[in-house]
């Protein structure tokens, strides 16, 4: 019994749900039908696009191995290493949290101070699965605009960093 | 269907097509980590899209007008940014609520205030953070990026507003 209900868990929620639908179905009623037809609307919303958009970032995993750029990261000096970082965090996926460890690694192979904050603030805004959800479902628009408005913002957060924490003895620690 | 299904649909089949030529073995590695991840993301996503159903019917324009809508000021850029950095919503999950948000009446500073904080400062994640970087480090990175989500927001907010 106990197994059985680990199994289906995860899907608690969507038969929830199922129910729910078919028995506002049945029985007509209003509230159920309007959500019904909210979640119909952003199923068909999601569908046509976030599998397209999957394919497009797999083929990306795959064209484009996050381990040769890393093996530049730290000679880069300039623009040049802060184009680096940017698109190695372009690259990723995942929560800010799963960002630290690369930061870890991004000192550990030499990484200025300025360039791993520049990543983090790359990292947590344009992550390329994220930026494709975000065209999805607020528009290309409002995109670009955010876009272009974080970018110089964290190149500076990275700058105010490296200003900040000149002769402070800045280290990243390894967690294990 | 939406014009950015049909974008997307057409540059995901150019896509294939170039990279199946180039690389066939290839090609098939890419479509099956694609679809690894589309179908991680496939149960919480279908949870929120459920939750967000909801919360539309529940929950009228007039309200999310007040406390987060264009004339909502100072206390829906505040809302915003502080829900957005204390919250610990995964990205992709965050943009059905956004979106929802701003059919609903939201204004796109509050919008992309929330979002930027969501992503940028983690207020839930600092002792994490503190352990990695010391503690002076882990807020000084937070605040700096609460005050940059802030400022973000407020531009996005009125070059949309120009825009569209």
């Amino acid at each position: 019994m106990r197994k059985n209900f680990q199994k289906i868990r995860p899907y608690i929620w969507l038969l929830v749900f199922a129910v729910f639908i078919l028995l506002s179905l049945v029985f007509d009623i209003q509230p159920g039908k309007t959500i019904t037809t909210n979640f119909t609307n952003s199923f068909i919303e999601m569908i046509t696009f976030i599998p397209f958009l999957f394919i497009i970032v797999g083929l990306f995993d795959v064209w484009v191995p996050k381990e040769k750029i890393e093996k530049h990261i730290g000679q880069g000096s300039g623009l040049k290493g802060i184009l680096l970082v940017t698109l190695l965090a372009m690259l990723q996926a995942g929560p800010l949290y799963g960002a630290f460890p690369v930061a870890y690694m991004l000192y550990k192979k030499g990484a200025s101070i300025r360039n791993i904050f520049i990543y983090l603030g790359a990292f947590s805004s344009l992550k390329i699965p994220m930026i494709g959800m975000e065209i999805g479902y607020l528009g290309i628009q409002f995109t670009l605009i955010r876009t272009i408005v974080s970018l110089p913002l964290f190149i500076g957060i990275g700058y105010l960093m490296e200003w900040y924490l000149k002769d402070k003895n800045f280290r990243v620690n390894v967690l294990e | 269907m939406s014009s950015n299904a049909v974008i997307y649909i057409a540059v995901c089949a150019v896509l294939l097509v170039v990279s199946f030529l180039f690389n066939r073995k290839k090609t098939l590695m890419g479509l099956k980590k694609g679809w690894f991840m589309f179908r991680n993301i496939m149960v919480p996503f279908l949870n929120i899209l459920i939750l967000v159903s909801v919360a539309l019917y529940m929950i009228p324009p007039s309200i999310i007008n007040k406390y987060l809508g264009a004339d909502s000021g100072i206390i829906g850029l505040g809302i915003a940014a502080v829900v957005g950095s204390i919250t610990l919503i995964p990205g992709f999950i965050s943009y059905p609520i956004a979106a929802g948000l701003i059919r609903q009446g939201a204004s796109y500073t509050v919008v992309a205030t929330f979002m930027t904080t969501l992503m940028m400062v983690g207020v839930v994640t600092l002792p994490l953070e503190i352990k990695y970087f010391g503690r002076r480090v882990a807020i000084t990175r937070n605040a700096l990026n609460f005050i940059a989500a802030v400022i973000i927001g407020l531009i996005v907010g009125l070059v949309v507003g120009l825009v569209l």
